[in-house]
């Protein structure tokens, strides 16, 4: 039941990106289209849930005064597993991200669950955190990335959504919806639209 | 000269590390509540900047890059050790801000109790290691420029971080609608302030 609970729970009260605050900048750079959205969050969830374990495995031995860079390290040895696979399975995809799998080492979310969840919890349920976690990531990032593949580029995963029959009726592609700052004004209007359903989380 | 300070210039405006690339917004949407504390975070991640970037260029170029090893000998012509650059840069910009937190710690401790968990959460502000990597993108030529794009990275940040925080100080008082207050505005805010930062990239210098 416990477990259940830290699976399902970053998926609504508590989730990274629109509560907790974290991993805020990849959720907005990637989601110009869904492919390299869905990519991102597997590898988040695979770099969350195996350093959660792995930092959990060791929180008895670890020296409080320097478990930053202990953190670090095994988060930059698992992302740097996650970047060549993805050079040698998905290269283009792996491009797209440019700089963005790099930056998986300084995703807040990371550092957040680490610092939060696996220096104080078991490594089962440090492991169950990370990929609910990931999970709830993922969520923000395929419902962003699929609303601004659709309006921004009338696709979605690369296949045709929108008929040629509205454009030869004048309806065009919102190319406003590929640039940065919509990207931020979509991730607020879900943010608004979430709150209001969930009040609990309402700012004062 | 004159390179330099394009290179300052289309840094802060043009390709501002908030507004262009959206790197270190946790922090940017977290501490942005007042403007003292923001104006604190905005000069310690310009210090931290401006210190790693040319610190990282130095390892990417004589220890990293393909080749870059010729300096110690005709057989290490050909080693490439790129892979390991996340691991050295994130190293030592972990080891930059542990030593910043030491000096504020001593020397400042109220902006230190003010700036809290974000102090250290630096080494995983994504601008920092962000700035790293794209320095090692773009192969600057130089140390000289490696310096001034990690400055003017940092002064954008700092300078985006420091406006919202205005904006969201005078907000404080008005009547938003209540689901959309804090996190959601300031995003909405962000994404009006980065339409405005978009008009800078008609500029020629």
């Amino acid at each position: 039941m416990k477990n259940l609970h830290l699976l399902l729970n970053p998926l609504n009260d508590e989730n990274p990106i629109t509560v907790q605050v974290l991993g805020i900048c990849s959720a907005l750079a990637v989601t110009v289209q869904m492919k390299p959205a869905i990519v991102m969050a597997l590898s988040v969830t695979v770099v969350t849930a195996f350093s959660n374990l792995i930092i959990s495995l060791g929180r008895n031995t670890i020296p409080p005064r320097i478990r930053i860079i202990i953190q670090l390290v095994v988060v930059a040895f698992l992302v740097i597993v996650v970047d060549q696979i993805l050079k040698a399975y998905v290269y283009d995809v792996s491009k797209k991200l440019s700089v963005f799998v790099g930056l998986i080492i300084t995703n807040c979310i990371l550092m957040g669950r680490l610092e939060a969840f696996a220096m104080s919890n078991k490594p089962v349920e440090s492991f169950l955190d990370g990929i609910g976690n990931g999970a709830g990531y993922g969520l923000i990032l395929i419902t962003l990335s699929f609303i601004r593949e659709l309006f921004g580029s009338g696709s979605v995963l690369g296949y045709q959504l929108v008929p040629q029959s509205f454009y030869d009726h004048g309806y065009s592609d919102n190319g406003m919806m590929i640039l940065p700052p919509m990207a931020l004004i979509t991730v607020g209007i879900i943010i608004w639209i979430q709150r209001g359903y969930n009040r609990k989380l309402i700012e004062k | 000269m004159e390179n330099l300070f394009n290179l300052f210039i289309r840094n802060v405006f043009t390709e501002n590390m908030i507004f262009a690339y959206f790197l270190g917004m946790c922090s940017y949407l977290a501490v942005s509540k007042t403007v003292k504390t923001s104006m604190g975070l905005g000069v310690a991640v310009i210090f931290v900047i401006t210190v790693t970037v040319p610190v990282n260029w130095l390892l990417e170029n004589y220890l990293l890059k393909e080749g870059a090893l010729k300096w110690l000998g005709s057989s290490f012509a050909d080693v490439d050790l790129s892979f390991l650059s996340f691991l050295l840069f994130i190293a030592v910009i972990a080891a930059i801000v542990q030593l910043i937190e030491m000096v504020v710690e001593k020397f400042a401790p109220a902006l230190y109790n003010a700036l809290g968990i974000f102090l250290p959460l630096i080494a995983v502000n994504c601008a920092v290691l962000g700035a790293a990597l794209f320095m090692q993108e773009r192969e600057y030529g130089s140390i000289a420029e490696a310096t001034v794009y990690g400055f003017g990275a940092g002064f954008g940040w700092a300078l985006a971080i420091v406006v919202l925080a205005a904006i969201r100080e005078k907000l404080k008082y008005s009547d938003v609608p209540k689901p959309l207050r804090g996190l959601g505005l300031a995003f909405i805010l962000t994404g009006l302030l980065a339409i405005a930062f978009m008009g800078f990239s008609g500029i020629k210098i």
